[in-house]
């Protein structure tokens, strides 16, 4: 029993990063209908400025504990200028492409910005140990755990239920809904749904980036660590049912979860579980969990 | 008895909305049956249950004197039962040559080349044989449909509104191709329609729908002329009538 | 006759090419043509209208197959090695496809995406398989012939390229016929093809046991150049590599996938040359342009050139 509080606190730990992953690709996705392979990418991004901006804060001597801000500085840069220009720049004139199609022009741009990431910043490992050590440890149980870990489920708690508060409760939130349930009647009706296509790409791509850098002083910062980031937000997403908000958070706690318990108990088959529960769920619900509705066709 | 097609006692809901409310009704042999009714009436649901793309809630469907409720559409089809679509289905980045081609091809017949030739000169689409299905006007693509449903071993036809979409003036002479080769392919033809002069003018027999039940069935004279009829499906003013 | 002749021609030029080419060029001779036959299988499936991004999948099962033979029961014959590569591909693809034959569009993407990935977690776990370091193979004989060294490498080009023009004249026979017309036919309206009596899954589910055992003879044939397999095979960046060349050549013609991967393969040596912190951004921009400016493929380009010549 002693084992439990342990593997559900580290399942909802990374259940969290997972979910600041997911949401924005399962967003972008319900809005755009693009299952972005370049979430990898600014995820990538994220924490490479993070590592930038946070290193330059410390090597100016100013208060350690503003090393977190630079965190969220990071992100909100990375996705506020990054976001609009992939899709003012690009992602706009692809529209009404096929879906599998969309995937692979991502894919092009998560190829491109992988060796933009090499040329800035090198091929060396960047460390950022300052923000996961300075809020230490707490103990639950007669267990330690890293505080930082409290941070990520935190932002992950705020993320969610601003998201939620933005999409049910504001008056452009409930447009963005209309847009997502059928986007010829919202243009018909008036929407501009090219300002919420940038919009939301624009906030899906400072979740990813917001991931990337949290993610940041807990692991070595190298080329390549959006590539298999991706493949595990597209396993949370298509999980709970693409395009579903709802789907994004239980996903990425099942995974959470699954994987934190497999680590534990069998290490071996950690990656190999993640993938399972995926594949296990969309044999019993080809669709994933919380899938839209779809209309007879004759 | 004669009938090709028996439906025994049809029922299909969705949620609160009865598409199907006990229909019970039998086809003969070599007759061309119209089905009318307003929008949501129950007659592509109808259609829909024959064909094996809905599954009855209960009831029997007797075709050939076997019961092909459970079947799926393509076992049903395989049978012998066609069908063509209100919104045309074909394969759209094809020729209209390779979409007969292919109908052919799976229909079994034993030189599907000539039977393809066959197919294009009975529905008058010679012209188009090598254009793009997607890229026809509406009216030919009517008739591909049809002619892609109406393979060697069709015994029943199917048709679902094909006249719709189509200008007022092409749909006599559509129907006038679509009803020559059902006569000369032998086969039996049920077809809903909306446009109440091409019923009169190709029906030998018209049931009505109304709100998942038959309230009319009979020759078009007797059907179209029916208080019922005029005041539930054709929106006559008739006297009494609560609009 | 005129397929005949260009398969007659093709055998001839990459024999010639294993007898007189330098070593480095066989090797990458030999990787290309892997890498063709694994996509050939790719556009089989994609004139269904589907693209799988874990053909990975295929390729490791067939690289491990061949491995294994080697490693654990010291089988060291180059034929029997791919085509037990084939058959492994083969069979694995006709116990998953059962499954993966009921998904469309972009959830056949990421399903087979996803059981691509769960190898990949199983094979760098697995210590018996040396995890993420993978293990050598050795392979000396083909059909029990032996060949002085220096030597197998150019015989298993030409027997790789037999049986990769082989399966190109397979191929090329199934979609010129009916077959082919019926898997454009499910691209284009599924609905269409069952209301005519035919089933889109059994369909979709050939054409995917022949791209699986197509990738599985890919694999060994990698493995074979290489000399070694480990789990990138299977990671979906190798699957993201095949869809690149698929793109790359288009799916009109069964030698595109050839030439597509010639292509790639040439560049790549040069670009791991010259260019190594560029390479992944040519390659995306290529894919972009070709999207964006030629969607059906640099083969459109060639076919062009010769009506107009």
């Amino acid at each position: 029993m002693s084992n439990i509080l342990p593997v559900a606190f580290d399942g909802i730990a990374y259940g969290s990063w997972l979910f600041l992953m997911s949401a924005g690709l399962t967003l972008i996705y319900g809005v755009m209908r693009i299952l972005n392979v370049a979430h990898g990418s600014l995820y990538a991004l994220g924490a490479y400025a993070a590592c930038s901006f946070a290193s330059a804060w410390l090597n100016g001597g100013l208060p350690a504990a503003g090393s977190f801000g630079m965190l969220l500085l990071a992100a909100i840069v990375v996705g506020g200028l990054v976001g609009p220009l992939l899709e003012r720049g690009l992602l706009q004139w692809m529209y009404g492409k096929d879906e599998v199609v969309l995937v692979l022009i991502t894919y092009a741009v998560f190829l491109i910005m992988e060796d933009v990431i090499k040329l800035v910043w090198g091929v060396d490992s960047l460390l950022l140990p300052e923000p996961y050590a300075l809020p230490g440890n707490f103990s639950l149980g007669g267990l330690a755990y890293p505080a930082y870990n409290l941070l990520l489920i935190g932002m992950a708690l705020v993320t969610g239920l601003a998201l939620v508060w933005a999409l049910y409760r504001t008056r452009q939130g409930k447009l963005l809904l209309a847009v997502i349930h059928d986007r010829e009647m919202s243009m018909a009706m008036g929407i501009n749904v090219s300002r919420f296509y940038l919009a939301t790409f624009t906030v899906g791509a400072t979740l990813a980036a917001l991931g990337g850098a949290l993610t940041a002083p807990t692991v070595a910062v190298t080329p390549g660590i959006g590539v298999e980031v991706i493949v595990l937000a597209f396993a949370v997403v298509v999980i709970g049912g693409l395009g579903s908000l709802g789907g994004a958070a239980l996903g990425a706690l099942l995974v959470g979860l699954v994987r934190s318990a497999t680590v534990r108990y069998w290490p071996e088959a950690e990656l190999f579980s993640i993938y399972a529960v995926m594949a296990i769920v969309l044999i019993a619900r080809p669709k994933g969990l919380f899938a839209a509705q779809e209309a007879r066709k004759i | 008895m004669n009938a090709v097609l028996t439906a025994e006692g049809l029922k299909k809901s969705f949620g609160a909305v009865t598409a199907a409310a006990n229909i019970s009704l039998a086809f003969d042999a070599n007759t061309v049956v119209s089905l009318i009714g307003a929008n949501g009436a129950g007659k592509t649901t109808f259609l829909n249950m024959v064909t094996g793309y809905l599954k009855p809630d209960s009831g029997r469907i007797m075709f050939d004197r076997r019961n092909i409720v459970g079947l799926s559409p393509r076992q049903i089809t395989k049978l012998g039962v066609s069908r063509s679509f209100q919104v045309p289905q074909l394969f759209q980045t094809l020729n209209v040559r390779d979409n007969l081609l292919i109908a052919e091809s799976i229909a079994g017949a034993k030189d599907p080349q000539a039977a393809t030739d066959a197919a294009l000169a009975r529905f008058a689409l010679e012209p188009y044989g090598h254009q793009q299905a997607g890229l026809l006007p509406e009216g030919i693509r009517k008739l591909l449909d049809v002619a892609m449903a109406l393979s060697s071993r069709s015994k029943l036809l199917l048709l679902d509104e094909p006249t719709s979409s189509v200008s007022a003036d092409e749909k006599f002479a559509i129907m006038d191709v679509v009803m020559g080769a059902a006569r000369a392919a032998g086969v039996t033809v049920i077809f809903v329609e909306h446009d109440m002069d091409i019923v009169a003018r190709f029906a030998g027999r018209v049931v009505a729908f109304y709100d998942g039940g038959i309230i009319a069935d009979g020759t078009p004279d007797t059907v179209l002329r029916a208080d019922s009829v005029r005041r539930y499906v054709i929106g006559d003013e008739v006297p009494h009538a609560a609009a | 006759m005129k397929a005949l002749a260009a398969a007659a021609v093709a055998l001839a030029l990459l024999i010639a090419l294993a007898l007189l080419a330098p070593q480095w060029l066989v090797f990458m001779a030999m990787l290309a043509l892997a890498k063709g036959v694994v996509v050939l299988g790719l556009v089989v499936l994609m004139r269904t209208g589907l693209v799988s991004f874990g053909q990975g999948l295929y390729f490791g099962i067939g690289a491990y197959a061949a491995a294994l033979l080697s490693h654990q029961w010291h089988i060291a014959d180059a034929a029997v090695m791919l085509l037990a590569a084939a058959a492994a591909g083969g069979l694995i693809a006709a116990l998953l496809g059962l499954l993966l034959a009921r998904y469309r569009d972009i959830f056949f993407a990421m399903l087979s995406l996803a059981l691509s990935m769960i190898l990949y977690g199983l094979l760098v776990k697995s210590a018996a398989l040396g995890s993420t370091d993978g293990f050598n193979l050795h392979a000396r004989t083909f059909f029990g012939m032996a060949f002085a060294s220096g030597m197998e490498r150019r015989v298993f080009l030409i027997a790789g390229s037999a049986c990769a023009v082989v399966a190109a004249l397979m191929v090329h026979r199934l979609l010129g016929r009916h077959w082919g017309r019926l898997a454009s036919a499910v691209r284009d309206n599924e609905l269409r093809v069952s209301y005519l009596g035919a089933s889109p899954y059994r369909v979709v589910y050939v054409n995917y046991l022949i791209a699986g055992a197509l990738a599985g003879f890919g694999g060994a044939l990698a493995a074979l150049a290489v000399g070694h397999v480990d789990p990138e095979t299977t990671y979906w960046t190798t699957s993201g590599e095949f869809v690149f060349i698929a793109i790359l050549g288009g799916t009109q013609s069964i030698i595109a996938p050839f030439v597509a991967a010639a292509i790639f393969e040439a560049l790549r040596t040069i670009a791991s040359q010259y260019a190594p912190n560029v390479w992944q951004m040519s390659l995306g921009l290529a894919m972009l342009a070709i999207i964006m400016f030629q969607p059906a493929g640099l083969w459109s380009l060639a076919e062009r050139w010769r009506r107009s010549a």
